[in-house]
């Protein structure tokens, strides 16, 4: 792996790697020392041209417990906004020597310009670009799912996974999607069909507009963020309508079988895609999603710039192995 | 002036002869044609075409000379072997008065490497809301026939039809941007499934199929000439098969382009294939090749759209939509409706050069290789082959979606009414007399 662009680009044997050295990195959280010095000396920059907290955060913590140097770098306004471009900036860290760039961008494909146009050579990853992907999300919602659902396993095989809501904005959907099959998973895609991709038939995914047939056979329920501004745009009539149709509450939630997980990217909308007590549930393993995400955030910076090697068990001599 | 004989040419690829120019006009056609106080231009395996005429060039002066001006986007023009170009309105100021388009057309005269013809702006501004003066550009110096508020649908119903009736009374014609607004608002590739995939807002088939179909029914009720730009759909075509089908007096253009590329470049992310309309999918492109051999689509337009570097050198969304294309143009064609036995050469003049001219209204374009007529000639060698490098365009811009492709052919020699603006495939340095 040179980049994480899409998790399209992964093979199964990449997928179960990265879910595998994330058990390895969850297992370093635990430990009195939270700390590997294996990305000591390099620096990864956190290039934020959308405001995310939550993720940044995240990307933050999983590369200062490697060791590495950090450097945020919120590039407010694009070149859309006449604020300086894409290539300036990436020159820029260039000129800085950055070993890694987690960029964060409106635009779709932004990512995969940065890893292709030549303005750049460090490691790329997509930490979300528009309504593209979101891989490392795809992959701790993978890696959740494992831990609940197929504990001691490689993969997700034959698991049921229902993604719903706005799919045809969500880059977490077209990651999760992507990433789920290829890890042998079944996933439905619910949605209102005007917030369902088009072309979403020749996905390796199952759609349904109704959310109440899907859930006594979901294994795990991915609720997905809708923004109200939606309506304004004529998806869907009104934000109660939308809540009432693809909304998941108490009840619905007790349709879901014994040991199925609810899940959410966030932020959420409670009351909007998600009640308050389904989000608060046991069910629930939001929080743990967040604790995950720094794990998979870990394997994936570790992966790109050390090489696969045994992560937790590594030492201080750590030194030459670098990207091309 | 100079006299020239051209020898050996495959006049329209087809028989050889000696072609000879004597104050811009073809004086004779034959063998073995006596060279006395005559340049002689050898065009020995080369086929001789009428000189190119483009329906759709945007030449960006005024406003944009950091991207082309008139001189440099007429030595590109030049250089694709074209003697006439039509220079689309959307400048800064916009070309919707008189006094815009004289200036742009007399630009073209002083430079002398092709003829300039300017279109004027259908509405103000390009603000969809208010025709602009048409028939004083008609009036006016450049003589404006062609009407576009291209890169903009014109798309309040009315103001269409009022548009098509007005320009009836000077023999003009509206040349449709067919997009319908709220259809393709954000739009950034066609909408298909790599759009979904990629996370593009989709620009659908029907957005530009609506509008074409109301635009036909709409000439066909006010008995009007309409003209659809740049399109690019199966079912465009269709729909211009059935207007044409029942006598509606409708013309199309289909762009080098969309005769070649396919939205699955879009997956690269690299916005040098950032055009409006999009790239399609290769059924529509089969289509378009299939409609253009048949007649359905009457001619080939480039649509040359320049760019600075900075415009395109960005993430896809930022980019500018639109690619150059003068340069390319023939080769393209040749590649897609010559080599694959679409069209002959004969058909390319048909459609690059003598229909372009009629739709536009032009004198002295798109004439045939005759004696007595303009010697608007390209000398092209459809045996070489060559590979786009965008730092070597004559063009300002370098927004070339062909770069690092081989294509066939050469334009070898343009003369501009008797004067030669290419020679040995370089631009004649100051041909304006």
């Amino acid at each position: 792996m040179r980049h994480l662009l899409s998790t399209g680009d992964l093979t199964r044997d990449e997928a179960v790697l990265l879910l595998d050295t994330a058990e390895e990195m969850r297992s370093v959280a635990e430990r009195p020392i939270k700390k590997l010095p294996t990305l000591r000396g390099r620096t990864v920059v956190n290039l934020f041209f959308e405001d995310s907290t939550r993720t940044r955060i995240s990307f933050e913590a999983a590369a200062k417990r490697l060791s590495a140097d950090v450097i945020n770098f919120a590039a407010k306004g694009s070149s859309v906004s006449k604020g300086e471009s894409l290539k300036d900036t990436a020159l820029t860290l260039q000129a800085m020597g950055a070993d890694a760039v987690v960029i964060r961008h409106g635009a779709s494909g932004a990512p995969a310009r940065l890893a292709a146009a030549g303005w750049i050579d460090s490691a790329i990853l997509n930490a979300g670009d528009g309504s593209h992907e979101h891989p490392t999300q795809a992959l701790l919602d993978a890696f959740t799912m494992r831990r609940h659902l197929a504990p001691g396993q490689h993969g997700l095989d034959g698991r049921r996974v229902a993604i719903v809501g706005d799919v045809l904005h969500s880059r977490v959907a077209r990651s999760n999607a992507l990433l789920l099959s290829t890890l042998g998973a079944e996933v439905t895609l619910v949605a209102p069909p005007t917030l369902m991709p088009y072309g979403v038939d020749s996905w390796p995914v199952e759609t349904s507009y109704d959310l109440d047939p899907v859930l006594p056979k979901a294994d795990a329920v991915m609720m997905l963020r809708v923004q109200r501004e939606r309506m304004n745009a004529a998806y869907f009539p009104s934000a109660r309508e939308y809540s009432r149709r693809y909304g998941l509450d108490g009840k619905r939630m007790a349709k879901l079988p014994e040991h199925a997980i609810v899940m959410h990217p966030g932020p959420m909308n409670r009351g909007m895609e998600i009640t308050a007590d389904v989000a608060d549930s046991t069910r629930s393993v939001i929080v743990e999603q967040v604790t995950n995400g720094v794990a998979v955030r870990m394997a994936a910076l570790y992966l790109l710039l050390s090489g696969a090697r045994d992560a937790a068990s590594e030492n201080t001599s750590d030194t030459t192995e670098g990207q091309a | 002036m100079t006299a020239y004989v051209i020898r050996n040419a495959h006049v329209l690829g087809t028989q050889v002869a000696d072609l000879r120019i004597v104050d811009g006009v073809i004086t004779d056609i034959g063998a073995d044609l006596d060279t006395t106080d005559a340049e002689v231009v050898d065009a020995t395996d080369l086929v001789a075409l009428p000189g190119l005429v483009d329906l759709h060039t945007h030449l960006r002066e005024p406003g944009r000379e950091d991207a082309e001006t008139v001189e440099t986007g007429t030595r590109s023009a030049a250089a694709g072997g074209f003697t006439l170009v039509h220079a689309m309105a959307n400048t800064d100021p916009v070309a919707d008065t008189a006094g815009v388009v004289e200036q742009v057309w007399r630009l073209g005269r002083e430079h002398g490497y092709c003829d300039v013809a300017p279109v004027g702006a259908v509405t103000v501004g390009l603000g969809g809301e208010q025709l602009a003066e048409l028939g004083a550009m008609a009036d006016s110096a450049a003589r404006v026939r062609v009407f576009s508020d291209d890169g903009k649908c014109v798309s309040d119903a009315v103001l269409m039809r009022r548009a098509l009736e007005y320009v009836k009374a000077f023999d003009g014609v509206i040349a449709q941007h067919a997009q319908e607004p709220r259809l393709t608002e954000g739009a950034q590739m066609n909408e298909g499934e790599l759009s979904g995939v990629l996370g593009l807002t989709g620009w659908p088939a029907v957005a530009e199929e609506a509008i074409i179909a109301r635009d036909v029914l709409l000439a066909e009720h006010v008995g009007s000439r309409l003209h659809v730009c740049h399109l690019s759909t199966r079912g465009s075509v269709e729909i211009v098969r059935w207007a044409k089908s029942r006598g509606i007096d409708v013309t199309a253009e289909v762009t080098p382009h969309h005769l070649l590329l396919t939205d699955e470049l879009a997956a690269s992310y690299d916005p040098i294939y950032k055009v409006n309309p999009p790239l399609r999918t290769a059924d529509d492109v089969a289509a378009l090749r299939e409609a253009l051999a048949e007649g359905v689509i009457d001619i080939v337009a480039t649509d040359h759209a320049p760019h600075p570097s900075e415009d395109k050198d960005c993430e896809w969304a930022a980019a500018a939509f639109g690619m150059t294309g003068l340069e390319t143009a023939l080769s393209v064609v040749q590649q897609t409706m010559v080599d694959t036995g679409l069209l002959d050469w004969a058909g390319v003049a048909e459609r690059m050069s003598a229909k372009p001219a009629e739709i536009g209204r032009v004198a002295g374009h798109g004439r045939p290789l005759a004696v007595g007529e303009p010697a608007n000639i390209v000398l092209y060698d459809p045996r070489s082959t060559r590979v786009v490098r965008p730092e070597e365009a004559v063009s300002r811009s370098r927004n070339t979606p062909y770069a690092g492709r081989e294509l066939p052919g050469r334009v070898v020699a343009t003369f501009l009414r008797g004067r030669p603006t290419v020679l040995d495939g370089v631009v004649v340095e100051e041909v304006a007399a």
